[in-house]
């Protein structure tokens, strides 16, 4: 059993948790992923790790409730136990001292961007971060960007706070008026993904993607989240998260994510249903 | 005097036509009046050709004799002196091929029902004895064991009935390898394996869930920590795919996942909150038990139409007999010596159909089986909604990328000897992780093994 021992709630829909995991803590590294278990019988997510701290033995998970399982996360309180809490599975994000990076984060994608910006940072590398969120209310973690990277950008789709529009309309700017990277990395939405890739394809610049896939164990065993890198059959959970994002196919990994898609939305709806029950009784 | 019946007792089964449409097991098992009368058919022959057939040297001959006599208990501690696992075994083991194979009975008629017997008499013992097996007295001695399969569970009993103090890291949420995730629960309930689990702890083995070692923890770490001996039982949980045109298209999966999700995360039951791809029409490619256990889930999830495509015939199907005329009784369509070459989706991505060719038999290969080739121009299509990939599974390199001085083979197996050692000192391993995909016996085997070896090093180490 994973003690949660602090939960923070960054804007109205996501959530910061701290879990008590010595085994995950003290090898976690940025780009890295844990699978869970809300409850027994229930299905297994990966969540991608947002931060550690070796000698407390915990780590941070950063989420929004978007299906039937980080709806009940979402309800769990310091002080409750999440019963199966396994990591840290796939590969660190791979970065070069010397080198020149903008990590390109959208939505709670940041909470992700966050970590692999500070690793970065700390390794003294230059690194800029830009992130984007739909609206001012959704804006996360800030504050604790701007001490871990040398320019931050935060963008918003309604132009509602900092600069608006979407993040790769500032990394196109950014790029247009000099600024240079030697890679890109970016963390978020499939799509957003997908549409920084084709950016920065545009310029050259190498640009690694961090993948987040349908998976059951994330130890390489059911296959569920290959996807196609380069025109090879890859696996999210061993071979990754992390790919060249010029290679990835992107409309197929898409496409893979709504597999399950009617359950997911059936389960999400019966979990708020029971959920609003407990809250009315 | 011996029972002379040419047959051997038939178990009673649910009727196909019924358990098709159930995960409920499918052999009902022996009454106690049965299993005399077929442990009476056993002629006690002197040298016991059958024991030399069983991988972990059951005395089987003896355990027959107590069940003749009726004393159940005894006959459970005979087996249980060779095996850890016997509900088990009772069930999954391909007896047809081993012990039962060496039957004198076998000669003129059918073999002595040893499985069936073997499964009688664990299941009474389970039924019939509540008090926990005897603490044995702790000999100061640690040992780590990674992975809770066949392999692991029998080098962790074996070893803690020694008196060693014996921890397991699975990686999974719950125990029992390939015999929760992979085995159905109708072929075996996992009530069963979670009942052998249990007798182990009761034995004193600790056991931790989610753990990874190789990622929460490396095994020179396990070392470091003071564990004397590690070992290596993380069986071949990697599935293979054909690499053809289409495999990634919505609908084609891993038996390892369909599987998963069906047998450890029970998508089966009635509000399950693990999803399922519930196909109409259904290909399962390969020819193994495994194949067969994915065939037969789809079957029970509703499936219209079930099809095994296979590219070798009928002789060569790798799976057991018994689980391919259980397949055929439940209505699996056969097809054989074909091969598919495409998947084929539609403008959604989802799949709607295999192209296949014709295959036929050529010269034996280097594993002694005929190779199947192409026979030109015999291409043909199945509709089909659903592609089950089941063509075998290799060990995960996460050990072996983590352990430096681990020797593995070129597909990827630990290499290690008759006892188990590997290339590292005081690191062990046996089961699926060295032979590849193998039977459940195979890997208890050499758990066992390897626990004795493991025993002597430590007993006399420093001689």
């Amino acid at each position: 059993m994973f003690k949660i021992v602090n939960k923070k709630q960054l804007n109205p829909v996501v959530v910061s948790m701290t879990i008590e995991a010595p085994f995950v803590a003290r090898k976690a590294r940025a780009g890295q992923f844990v699978i869970l278990r809300v409850e027994e019988d229930g299905e297994r997510i990966p969540l991608t790790v947002a931060g550690y701290d070796r000698e407390k033995g915990t780590l941070d998970i950063i989420f929004q409730p978007v299906g039937a399982t980080t709806k009940k996360l979402s309800m769990m309180n310091e002080g409750d136990y999440i019963p199966d809490f396994v990591g840290p599975l796939g590969n660190p994000t791979v970065f070069e001292k010397g080198k020149r990076y903008a990590v390109v984060g959208g939505g709670v994608g940041c909470a992700i961007s966050y970590i692999v910006t500070k690793e970065i940072f700390e390794a003294g590398c230059e690194v800029d971060a830009i992130i984007g969120f739909r609206n001012k209310d959704l804006v996360i973690l800030e504050e604790e960007f701007k001490s871990v990277c040398n320019n931050l950008y935060v963008c918003t789709d309604d132009g509602s706070y900092g600069r608006p529009g979407v993040v790769t309309k500032t990394l196109e700017e950014l790029i247009v008026s000099g600024e240079k990277y030697d890679e890109v990395i970016t963390i978020g939405p499939m799509i957003m993904m997908k549409f920084v890739c084709l950016t920065t394809k545009k310029y050259d610049i190498p640009t690694t993607v961090s993948m987040n896939p349908i998976m059951i164990d994330g130890t390489g065993m059911c296959g569920g989240c290959r996807l196609t890198v380069g025109g090879e059959t890859k696996f999210a959970c061993v071979d990754g998260p992390d790919f060249d994002g010029h290679k990835v196919d992107f409309d197929e990994a898409m496409r893979r994510g709504g597999v399950y898609k009617e359950f997911e939305k059936h389960a999400y709806e019966e979990a708020c249903n029971l959920l609003n029950k407990e809250v009315a009784e | 005097m011996p029972n002379m019946s040419m047959t051997k007792n038939p178990i009673p089964e649910q009727p196909a036509e019924i358990r098709r449409n159930n995960f409920e097991e499918v052999a009902l098992g022996y009454t106690a009046e049965q299993a005399i009368d077929e442990a009476q058919r056993c002629l006690n022959c002197k040298n016991s050709p059958c024991v030399s057939g069983c991988p972990v040297a059951i005395q089987i001959p003896k355990f027959l004799e107590q069940v003749v006599a009726g004393d159940f208990e005894a006959a459970y501690n005979i087996i249980s002196e060779s095996s850890s696992l016997p509900a088990v075994c009772g069930r999954v083991c391909p007896q047809e091929s081993q012990c039962e194979s060496k039957c004198v009975r076998g000669i003129k008629g059918e073999a002595v029902g040893i499985g069936r017997i073997e499964r009688f008499v664990a299941d009474w013992h389970n039924a019939n004895v509540t008090e926990p097996p005897v603490k044995p007295e702790p000999n100061g001695h640690k040992v780590a064991v990674i992975g809770s399969g066949p392999a692991g569970l029998t080098c962790a009993g074996d070893l803690a009935k020694k008196g060693y103090e014996v921890t397991i890291f699975e990686a999974l949420h719950k125990t029992g390898g390939v015999l929760a995730y992979g085995i159905p629960q109708f072929r075996l309930p996992k009530e069963i394996v979670a009942k052998e689990v249990a007798n182990l702890e009761e034995l004193g083995v600790t056991i931790h869930t989610n753990v990874v070692v190789g990622k929460s923890i490396t095994i020179d770490e396990l070392l470091d920590e003071g564990y004397e001996s590690v070992f290596v039982g993380t069986g071949a949980g990697l599935p293979s795919f054909m690499n053809i045109p289409g495999e990634n298209l919505n609908g084609v999966l891993s038996a390892n996942e369909f599987l998963t999700r069906t047998n450890l995360m029970k998508a089966y039951e009635e509000g399950s909150k693990t999803p399922i791809r519930k196909g109409r029409k259904v290909a399962v490619i390969g020819g193994g038990n495994v194949a067969m256990d994915a065939a037969r889930c789809a079957l029970r999830y509703g499936a219209e139409e079930v099809y095994i495509v296979y590219r070798r015939g009928e002789e060569e199907l790798p799976a057991r007999a018994e689980e391919v005329h259980h397949a055929k009784e439940e209505g699996v369509i056969f097809k054989l010596l074909t091969n598919p070459v495409e998947i084929i989706g539609d403008e959604n991505g989802n799949v709607c159909a295999i192209k296949c060719v014709k295959m036929e038999l050529g010269e034996a290969d280097a594993s002694g089986r005929r190779s199947p080739v192409v026979k030109e121009g015999s291409d043909f299509g199945i509709i089909v909604d659903t592609v089950i990939m089941s063509i075998g599974t290799s060990p995960n390199p996460l050990i072996k990328n983590t352990t430096e001085g681990l020797d593995t083979n070129r597909k990827g197996c630990i290499v290690a000897d008759d006892f188990g050692l590997t290339s590292r000192e005081n690191v062990y391993a046996g089961g699926d992780a060295v032979t590849g995909a193998a039977t459940v016996i195979l890997a208890m085997g050499a758990g066992k093994n390897a626990a004795t070896a493991i025993d002597h090093h430590i007993m006399h180490e420093g001689e």
